[in-house]
């Protein structure tokens, strides 16, 4: 559907005022921040957008209370430029899909980081953008300007309305301000880089490192043909898979815990060791998933699992189509990118994953294939039930980026 | 003497209770009801002793498919259901109507699945949150909330009230240490919410449900994740002069980087009686004790210790303490976890549970301290320091009369005073009936509505646990298929 009408509003009041308008209309609209998500996800059908880039700027940072708000249209990197000069950090590091779609990287709002709940890899020690989301301003698509959360970490004060905006696509509501928790950048870091793991051995390996207390920060695994794109040049021409484990930590404890990591690992060999400023580097690679870079003739796949089933899911697949995949959250999470095809090999991934648990979403491919195929996993008729009743609470005329989750929602 | 007004009960419920009882007999068997009045008294209240009314029938499930057989004849013959734990709860939660039934799922508190490798354990709700615990211990594995009352609550209580406990500034709360949930609607549909997987699918139906109190559907099994032991734990005492020196020296420990495991600030009253009881070793002639836990190997925390021990020797501390050993921190701790019994054993006391900014710290604990002294009260106050949940103790004496009374308005005045200061109601135990009326100072009509119409999609005619967290006049409203108005958009 063409756009015939931009929306940005400069304030939430104007922003309120906008959708009341459409919602007494019933025109539907499409919610974007800076369009660095709208390759991805299903097409929203709607002939009018309205973006939040216009709400700009961190509205309340304390960094003694690890806590900060921002206009849902910052973008996040100058909310991590503002962290950064105060020692602090965004703990989940929000994923920048933008390069991985066909779109210019750094144009992420914070706004589409909480309604994507996208996170990286040290999602496995800090939690998730939705574990660390404290509260929100909110209109939802009867026009309705609402709050939820607060400011402080523990609330528990009526329904966590907040938290269950995560995730929802901006199929509920336009979030205005959102509030966070934030967290010290560490004071040093480093990689361990294990090379020749075949999968379910690097699996093996990772799960065994997360079950220590030794806080490891990220785990990831790359077989051959995707550890071809890491930008190290200690892990380059190496032409084998890399499994790679961050500490991060005070400089007084991070030789004694990266020894112990290494004792724990011993099976697995002996691993190529990063410094800070490579594992910085290394690690930024990930957030903007430049291993999984752009390309037409790929679709792209997010996949949840249990990490003991992740090698597995990836060796079903691989017997109907070549596949590269990228294992983050030690196995919990696998970027996969199969060859274009008309249904993106929806059916032999969607099977694969059905079997051993868990859920797979299409991230990249053409705009025709996410249109005709489902982007987001079928939901069963009594999840399907309530997901509707909330959809209706929340927008009951289906206003809100129409079509953007499911084809009939 | 409580001023929380209770509704009235349906005669007409009341009159087919011989009917109720014969057809959930009929369902689900005699020996899961309790009928008799005494067994039933057992179920009046909870910890929130001051209210209680007895229900009309009790049943204690033991599988998922008889909550289904239950809820489902309740809701076709529109009877009222409080869902119930342990009866732990601090707001009222729990507290019974005489026209409903009680669903109590403490007798399903087995574990179904512990996967080591995938990090979660899959147990019935009913079991104790400790119990989590004593089951992955051995493996070197922990279930990380930990509120006061582990010992006894069940899971499922923890996850209506989206329970916390002293250690969630490293480890979070119950919302951040749960996968999903099997819960049971008030029709009797069984629906899987999330896990075991980090993700889930779909909008995020869980974040919904964890601290809903109740008041979305029975939760008949949770999926938790659990965290390996740290190598080891250590606390410090630090003593200080004025509250501003102890917040202060809490925000400069985080600013420089050291997130603790936890950070409690106890101030005089609080000190005085804890160490009366309990001989923790605490200093008397402060007037601020923060107590600073952190976790890692031994090197790692002498080195932590000391860092904090630095920067608190800015703050002019009169006491600076670390604990020497396992003995003595259990001794430390013992303190600070006897709190509220030791209170208990010298005065009644208001547990009351808001949050408030570390910043505000200081004026917060003088403008409460002038509040009870205005309602002619003393207060003793429990602080978490990292997380900004307050629990001021309202002392009064239940044999006075009008004392009780006075100190529920202290109470509330507190509660307001949170919220003005960017706080919330509260930060662990909930709405329940204590602070339901007190939501409008903290949402506006709209906020409400919001959550409402949540509440209306899992439980279309507000019969689950009853004249909880929304006000009662909101309730009523809604239970008639009447929303309150809210005001027009601008």
């Amino acid at each position: 559907m063409p756009v015939t009408e931009l929306l940005r509003p400069a304030a939430e009041w104007e922003l309120q005022t906008m959708i009341a308008k459409l919602a007494s209309q019933k025109r539907p609209v499409e919610i974007v921040g800076y369009g660095a998500l709208r390759n991805a996800g299903r097409v929203a059908r709607s002939d009018v957008v309205l973006s939040t880039a216009g709400l700009k700027g961190v509205t309340l940072y304390e960094p003694t209370e690890i806590v900060m708000s921002a206009r849902s249209g910052t973008p996040v990197y100058d909310i991590e430029t503002t962290l950064a000069a105060r020692g602090q950090m965004l703990a989940f590091e929000p994923i920048d899909l933008g390069p991985a779609i066909g779109a210019p990287g750094g144009a992420l709002s914070i706004g589409g980081v909480f309604a994507t709940n996208f996170s990286g890899a040290r999602r496995v020690l800090a939690g998730s953008a939705r574990d660390n989301l404290l509260g929100i301003r909110a209109v939802n698509g009867r026009g309705e300007l609402f709050k939820s959360g607060g400011r402080v970490m523990k609330n528990v004060t009526g329904l966590d309305v907040a938290r269950g905006m995560t995730g929802s696509w901006g199929t509920l509501a336009v979030m205005t301000e959102v509030t966070f928790k934030v967290a010290p950048l560490p004071q040093t870091m480093l990689t361990l880089a294990y090379t020749g793991l075949p999968d379910d051995l690097a699996m093996e390996a990772l799960t065994a490192v997360m079950a220590t207390p030794l806080e490891v920060s990220g785990a990831v695994h790359l077989p051959k043909n995707c550890a071809v794109r890491l930008n190290q040049p200690k892990l380059q021409g190496i032409d084998q898979s890399v499994t790679l484990l961050r500490l991060e930590t005070f400089s007084t404890a991070i030789e004694e815990r990266k020894e112990k990591l290494k004792a724990a690992l011993k099976i697995y060999g002996t691993p190529i060791e990063l410094d800070a400023e490579a594992t910085w580097s290394l690690w930024s690679q990930f957030r903007s998933l430049s291993v999984m870079p752009f390309s037409t003739e790929t679709s792209l796949w997010r996949i949840s699992t249990l990490p003991t089933k992740a090698a597995e899911i990836v060796s079903a697949i691989q017997k109907f189509m070549d596949v590269t995949a990228f294992y983050d959250w030690a196995g919990a999470l696998i970027w996969l990118e199969v060859p274009a095809a008309a249904d993106a090999g929806a059916a032999d991934v969607r099977r694969a994953v059905a079997v051993r648990g868990g859920h797979a979403t299409l991230i990249r491919a053409q705009p025709e294939v996410r249109a005709s195929v489902d982007v987001f996993e079928p939901l069963k008729p009594e999840i399907e039930r309530l997901t509707r009743g909330i959809k209706s609470a929340f927008d009951p005329d289906g206003l809100l980026n129409r079509g953007r989750m499911y084809a009939d929602l | 003497m409580p001023h929380i007004e209770l509704p009235e009960p349906d005669v007409g419920v009341l009159r087919r209770r011989p009917i109720l009882v014969e057809g959930l007999r009929s369902r689900v068997g005699a020996d899961l009801l309790i009928l008799d009045e005494d067994g039933r008294r057992a179920y009046e209240t909870d910890a929130f002793t001051a209210y209680r009314r007895v229900p009309m029938i009790v049943v204690l499930p033991r599988t998922t498919e008889e909550v289904s057989k239950i809820l489902k004849y309740c809701h076709e013959n529109s009877v009222k259901v409080i869902p119930r734990g342990a009866g732990t709860s601090l707001s009222g939660g729990a507290l019974p109507t005489e026209d409903a039934i009680v669903l109590c799922i403490s007798k399903m508190n087995g574990v179904i699945e512990i996967d080591y490798a995938n990090r979660f354990a899959r147990v019935q709700a009913g079991m104790t949150n400790l119990e989590i615990t004593a089951r992955v211990a051995e493996k070197g594995f922990f279930y990380a909330p930990d509120p006061s009352s582990q010992l006894a609550c069940t899971i499922a209580g923890n996850l209506g009230m989206n329970s916390g406990g002293a250690h969630c500034l490293k480890y979070g709360v119950t919302t951040h240490n749960v996968l999903g949930v099997k819960m049971v609607l008030i029709d009797g549909t069984v629906v899987d919410i999330g896990g075991p997987t980090l993700e889930r699918n779909g909008y995020d139906l869980l974040s919904l449900v964890i601290g809903s109190e109740g008041q979305l559907g029975v939760i008949t099994e949770a999926t938790v994740k659990i965290v390996p032991s740290p190598e080891g734990a250590r606390p410090m005492m630090i003593g200080f002069r004025s509250p501003e020196a102890a917040g202060s020296c809490v925000a400069a420990i985080i600013a420089a980087g050291i997130i603790p495991v936890a950070i409690e600030y106890m101030d005089r009253a609080a000190i005085e009686v804890c160490e009366a009881f309990a001989g923790a070793g605490y200093p008397l002639d402060v007037e601020a004790l923060l107590i600073v836990e952190v976790e890692g190997s031994e090197s790692e925390i002498g080195v932590l210790l000391g860092h904090i021990a630095e920067i608190a020797a800015k703050y002019d501390p009169k006491t600076v303490v670390i604990s020497a050993g396992p003995e003595q921190s259990a001794r430390i701790w013992a303190g600070r976890k006897a709190a509220f019994g030791a209170i208990g054993r010298i005065s009644d006391y208001l547990c009351m549970d808001g949050t408030i900014p570390l910043a505000q710290l200081p004026h917060a604990l003088t403008r409460i301290s002038q509040i009870c002294a205005e309602h002619d009260l003393k207060v003793a106050n429990i602080f978490h320091a990292g997380d900004g949940n307050l629990h001021p103790l309202v002392l009064y004496d239940a044999n006075k009369p009008g004392d009780a009374d006075r100190a529920e308005l202290a109470g509330e005045a507190i509660l307001k005073l949170c919220v003005e200061l960017g706080g919330c109601l509260t930060g662990e135990h909930g709405v329940g009936i204590e602070k339901r009326e007190l939501m409008s100072s903290q949402f506006s009509p709209t906020d409400l509505a919001v959550q409402t119409r949540i509440k209306s999609v899992f439980d279309p005619t507000w019969r689950l646990n009853p004249a909880k967290v929304f006000p009662l006049a909101v309730t009523e409203q809604m239970r008639a298929g009447n929303p309150p108005s809210i005001p027009e958009v601008a």
